[in-house]
């Protein structure tokens, strides 16, 4: 069991828990996930780590509460306890003075984009971050990104703040303006990974995303989460959740984690019935 | 002696004493264990079946089948008199696990298929007995405190808490050394907890065993997965020893086209979601898992009857076996091809998939298959399965599961640089269970590639005796040639 010390809402939909878990936050590092089983008859699902605290010992995750599970997330309060947690899973973010380095993120992929973007900026890069939401309420992350951002941008669909447009808007705009970009990293809706991919790959520019398929064990013995990248299965947990953006099937993502939406309504519908 | 010889021999009983069972026309309704048990007197007139012959120089006997040297006549020795608590006392000398192979060991090639009654008439039920005694000790609660000697001062890290790594425990543990054990998922049993389902292993006896090894002074760390917190290098610095039985979890695929479509499951996916996280009884749980009416299970071993019983339990119409060979060479132990056919799988034999075809939306709909026919043997010695041109054939399936098999876990390979693998990527080990590192044993699956639960249990008693003849007289370590050599043969 492991102690739940602070929890917040950053959006009215993404909750925030920083749990206390020393052995992984001394080992976690940007771009890895942990799998959390809130109860004992839970659901084990793999959660980005939005950082991490040696010091505390503490990690903090982010969910956005689509499903049961992370609605259930979503109401533990600090001092409750979280059944299982296991990590820090994947391989971390491949970190290299690039250069030029534009990292995007949407929706709740902005919580993992944080260390990610950080991690970046200490390995000296020159950062340009640009993060984007449906509307001002939903961004996250704001101010954290902006601190470690040399060069931040920030859209909203409705216009609610700053770019009014979508993040591949910015991206475009800097191309076209032939900014020396040297790395592209994503994170985010699969569509938005997949449009950021489509764009980057006409000019040859290294992208990396970051994916998020269903899981099951997370340490590469059921193949849940396998994505097929360059023709070639991979597995997200061992082998991701990085990968080169120009050569993932994106559709077969998208198909792959829809599977299991109607036993989701299922569970979800029963949840809520039962409050 | 003149007198012994005197004597009409021993009548013996033809056939074991029956084990009841469920009927399978309830069973495949519900998932709780299929054979439910033999009673005391039950037990005591199967010991009574036991001749207690000696060991001969040229007699294989039950013992010499028993991969952890259990002293099989002496417990039995002990039912016939219904001591039953001295009987469990001389399994659990050797045995750590005797509720779970009582119930998965395959006895048949094992104790009983050496049995001197067996030559004329059925074998002794030894597993019966084993499981009989391990399930009366259970109930009647005898297994009170355990005796441990005094502490050693020896520290020994054991990397995964399957029937291997347990075994290496339990044995360590019971002659004072302090054993730590590190587990990935939230539950020890490894195998036994996520893989083999609850109508042939109960979860609870698996915790109940469990349990017995953690009171055995065992430590217990779950949701560890050594590879990623700490590597073997780290546990080095800490433990004097350290043993790896990580198993055998990467599942192998058969790279066809469309396996990737939704409904198309690895056996480990499959059961996983099922027996660990209990997906059987969603929405109770919280884990999904979906049939729909036809299942297809590529395969024919073990893994693969699980499979195909536990999608007719699901609900499934119809739960299809696709196998490339004849029914003779089917992998699976009988006992459970057996329960299977009487469940009703069907059983597609000599055929082979060679494609899943999908709808729009990326879910599997159909296998097509071929006919295949025996060849000659081939390098396993059984006849290798040839395609029959012109023979495809096309089978409705909602859900597809590939149970062909599974290759060693890699994740503490990968992190270990110096311990030495196969081409197979198992962990290169000698007669002891040492690896090309110095204070570093392997056992199990992972040194094996896959096999069955009473030979990660029998590597695991090597391995404790080994260590345990490292740690305390002999810390020699054979030379890196050793390890190259057999890592180049295996």
């Amino acid at each position: 069991m492991y102690e739940i010390v602070k929890s917040e809402k950053l959006t009215p939909d993404v909750i925030k828990l920083e749990i206390r878990a020393p052995n992984i936050a001394r080992k976690a590092k940007a771009g890895q996930f942990i799998m959390v089983t809130p109860t004992e008859h839970g659901e084990r699902i793999p959660l980005t780590m939005a950082d991490f605290s040696p010091e505390n010992g503490t990690v903090t995750i982010a969910a956005l509460e689509v499903g049961k599970t992370t609605k259930e997330l979503g109401k533990m309060k600090a001092g409750d306890k979280v059944f299982s947690l296991v990590g820090p899973l994947g391989l971390p973010t491949h970190l290299n003075q690039y250069g030029n380095v534009v990292s995007i993120g949407g929706g709740i992929g902005l919580a993992l984009m944080y260390p990610v973007v950080r991690a970046f900026k200490q390995s000296g890069n020159h950062t340009i971050n640009i993060i984007g939401a449906r509307n001002e309420k939903l961004l996250m992350y704001e101010k954290e990104i902006n601190t470690v951002s040399d060069e931040f941008f920030v859209c909203t669909d409705d216009g609610s703040k700053g770019h009014h447009g979508f993040v591949s808007d910015i991206l475009k705009k800097l191309i076209a303006e032939n900014k020396k970009i040297d790395l592209v990293y994503a994170v985010g809706p699969i569509i938005m990974m997949k449009v950021i991919a489509n764009i980057t790959k006409p000019f040859n520019i290294p992208t990396v995303v970051s994916l998020n398929p269903i899981m099951v064990d997370g340490t590469g013995m059921c193949g849940s989460c396998r994505v097929i990248i360059g023709g070639e299965t991979k597995f997200g947990c061992v082998d991701g959740p990085e990968f080169d953006g120009h050569k993932v099937d994106f559709d077969n993502l998208t198909a792959r984690n829809k599977r299991y939406i109607p036993e989701e309504q299922i569970s979800l519908k029963r949840f809520q019935e039962a409050k | 002696m003149a007198e012994e010889e005197k004597k009409a021999p021993k009548k013996i009983v033809p056939k074991k004493y029956p084990m009841p069972e469920q009927k399978p026309e309830e069973r495949v309704h519900n998932f709780n264990e299929v054979p439910v048990g033999q009673d005391a007197q039950t037990a005591i007139l199967e010991a009574q079946r036991c001749l207690q012959c000696k060991r001969g120089p040229n007699r294989k006997l039950c013992m010499d089948g028993c991969p952890v040297e259990i002293d099989i006549p002496a417990f039995i020795k002990k039912t016939q008199e219904g001591n039953f608590e001295e009987a469990i006392k001389i399994i659990r000398e050797k045995q750590n696990l005797p509720a779970v192979c009582g119930r998965v060991c395959p006895y048949e090639n094992q104790c009983e298929g050496l049995c001197i009654v067996g030559k004329k008439n059925e074998p002794v039920g030894i597993g019966r007995l084993e499981r009989f005694l391990a399930d009366w000790e259970r109930n009647e609660q005898k297994h009170g405190k355990i005796e441990l000697p005094a502490p050693t001062g020896k520290k020994i890290a054991v990397v995964g808490g399957g029937p291997a790594g347990l075994t290496v425990a339990g044995d360590l543990a019971r002659i004072g050394h302090k054993v730590t054990i590190f587990e990935a998922l939230q539950y020890c049993g490894g195998v036994l907890i996520y893989g083999i389902p609850e109508f042939r292993l109960p979860k609870e006896i698996v915790r109940s065993e469990v349990d017995y090894i953690r009171r055995s002074g065992v430590e217990i760390h779950n949701d560890y997965v050594i590879g990623k917190l700490d590597t073997v290098d780290d546990l080095l610095k800490e433990y004097d020893v350290v043993f790896v039985g990580t198993g055998a979890g990467l599942p192998d695929w058969t790279n066809l086209p469309g396996e990737n479509l939704n409904g198309i499951l690895s056996a480990n996916e499959y059961l996983t979601r099922v027996n660990l996280m209990k997906g059987y009884r969603f929405p109770e749980y919280d884990t999904p898992i979906r049939v729909g009416e036809r299942v297809v299970t590529i395969g024919g071993g073990n893994v693969a009857m699980d499979c195909a019983r536990t999608s007719l339990r699901l609900g499934c119409k119809e739960s299809v076996i696709l196998y490339r060979r004849s029914d003779a060479e089917l992998p699976a132990r009988r006992e459970e091809v057996h329960h299977a056919k009487d469940e009703g799988v069907r059983f597609e034999l000599l055929a082979a998939p060679l494609e899943f075809i999908g709808d729009d939306c990326g879910n599997v709909r159909q296998v097509k298959a071929i006919r295949m026919q025996l060849g000659e043997p081939d390098a396993s010695g059984r006849r290798r399965p040839i395609k029959i041109p012109g023979s495809e054939f096309l089978i409705d399936a909602q859900t597809v599961l590939i149970a062909i098999g599974q290759s060693p876990n890699p994740l503490v390979p990968m992190t270990t640089p110096d311990l030495k693998t196969t081409k197979e990527g198992t962990i290169a080990v000698d007669s002891e269970g040492r690896t090309s590192k110095k204070g570093v044993f392997a056992g199990g699956d992972i040194a094996s590639g896959a096999a069955t639960v009473i030979l990660a249990m029998g590597d695991g008693k090597r391995a404790a005796k080994a260590m345990h003849k490292y740690l305390t007289e002999d810390p020699s370590w054979p030379s890196p040639e050793v390890f190259e050599k057999l890592s180049c043969e295996m």
